[in-house]
């Protein structure tokens, strides 16, 4: 039987190309010294079990969760900061679009600061901006969402280390295995070469696959600066092999 | 027939910091009122078949510290060893059982599912797996999604494909749940140490 070439969509994913992203020990970013794993990764030929994911198709989004600037007002009052809208296009690795998934963000506000009961920097909080918001890719694969734009922050990691200005991303795809969570930079931010955590990340071009492009012709005229930002989730074999999903 | 080379790489994986909960589950970090509930919070929406059990998972650091800021997710067959619609993504209607949950972990580090036991879904070698539910960790200082399974003590876990991969046997424990109490079942995931985990690269 093996050797048999069967068409479909259930092909498996290539594998993931542990050097193009963090290791899991990185003492620049002291955070890892305890929290990362000492064995290394069981290699696991990909099952049912994790080729399948939940999707969510059936979750009624309410019309502000993606956007940022109102979704957290408490009397009609906007948030403060650059305003701007985000978006994108999820994609596989063999470049087709994601439709149907679920895409989420947080980030600080306009002054650095996240609205959380541990965060100690002292920038102001914005009693109007929460900071998180949600959207489920269309047909072709594009999200979208309306924010102002984070600032960077200070963080306990070496004396004075700082955050560039980012937005965290959690994204789903189709499978469990191709669960992702990134974060997203600007392009131009002379904040990111001195970041212990972009910094995790060995290579140039993986960093700048983090880096949204600022895009004017979709900025809203008057309004909203635009920055657009692609993701890539792992891609499938388009065939298989019977009998060979585990390798040997 | 040779496969196609990839055109483009997979975005590279960044830790999901110290604020995860903000973006993943508002309402459990005090942020009510943007969402009606936190996705993945109930897995159960209806009749649902089999056995409903809780399920208990600890995150502990390798300095023995629980992690507060930690979330886990969980994906799982139903009691037949069914996924959930996995080919229907624009289905408008909410699954009785919805084979996926999500939960902060708390000041103890632990976060608590409410689920059914799964059933036997069929391994690569065609024979089935005992049930399991699998995970996906992140936190602060994980830099990249941690994924592992948890299994059930009382189950017949011989033969297990991915158990018997793990070739140091005293190490597919760090797998295996044990029974606390009934229905309820509870697992340590330990990031590092003596006790490490198996993770996996799927
Ligand atoms: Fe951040």
């Amino acid at each position: 039987m093996s050797g048999i070439i069967l068409p479909g969509a259930d092909g498996v994913l290539y594998q993931r190309d542990r050097a193009w992203h963090p290791a899991a020990d990185t003492p620049g970013y002291k955070s890892t010294t305890f929290r990362a794993p000492k064995h290394s990764l069981l290699a696991l030929g990909p099952t049912k079990s994790e080729m399948t994911g939940p999707t969510f198709g059936h979750e009624k989004l309410g019309p502000l969760d993606n956007d940022l600037i109102r979704n957290f007002s408490q009397d009609g009052t906007e948030a403060i900061g650059q305003r701007m809208i985000v978006y994108g296009q999820v994609l596989d690795e063999n470049a087709r679009a994601v439709p149907g998934t679920l895409v989420e963000f947080w980030q600080a506000n306009a002054g650095g600061r996240y609205r959380h009961k541990k965060e100690a920097y002292l920038a102001a909080l914005d009693p109007n901006f929460a900071g998180f918001g949600r959207a489920v890719t269309d047909e072709n694969g594009f999200y979208s969402f309306r924010t102002v734009k984070p600032g960077a922050y200070p963080w306990p990691n070496g004396g004075n280390d700082w955050r560039p200005a980012h937005i965290h991303f959690s994204v789903f795809g189709h499978a469990f295995a191709q669960r992702l969570i990134t974060q997203m930079y600007f392009e131009g931010d002379p904040m990111i070469w001195q970041c212990p955590i972009v910094a995790t990340i060995n290579d140039k071009a993986a960093i700048d696959q983090l880096t949204a492009r600022l895009d004017r012709h979709n900025t809203t005229p008057m309004d909203a600066l635009a920055y657009r930002f692609d993701i890539v989730l792992r891609g499938r074999r388009s065939t298989m092999f019977e009998n060979k999903l585990e390798g040997n | 027939m040779l496969h196609p080379v990839p055109t483009l790489k997979e975005s590279p994986s960044q830790t999901a910091g110290p604020y995860v909960h903000i973006g993943m589950t508002p309402n459990f970090c005090d942020l009510p009122g943007v969402y009606a509930a936190d996705m993945g919070s109930t897995m159960i929406n209806g009749d649902v078949e089999g056995e409903r059990i809780t399920l208990s998972i600890r995150l502990i650091d390798g300095a023995g510290v629980p992690l507060s800021d930690g979330l886990v997710e969980i994906w799982q067959a139903d009691a037949s060893g069914s996924f959930v619609s996995p080919t229907a993504p624009n289905s408008n209607s909410v699954p009785a059982f919805t084979g996926w949950g999500r939960q902060a972990s708390d000041a103890n580090g632990v976060t608590v599912f409410e689920t059914i036991k799964p059933g036997r879904v069929a391994g690569p070698d065609g024979k089935p797996m005992a049930p399991h539910v699998s995970l996906w960790i992140v936190a602060r200082g994980i830099n990249i999604g941690l994924q592992t399974r948890l299994y059930f003590e009382d189950e017949d876990n011989e033969g297990d494909f991915v158990l018997n991969k793990i070739m140091d046997k005293r190490r597919r424990q760090t797998l295996i749940a044990r029974k606390d109490g009934a229905r309820r079942y509870h697992l340590d995931i330990h990031l590092q140490g003596e006790k490490e985990t198996v993770f996996f690269d799927i």
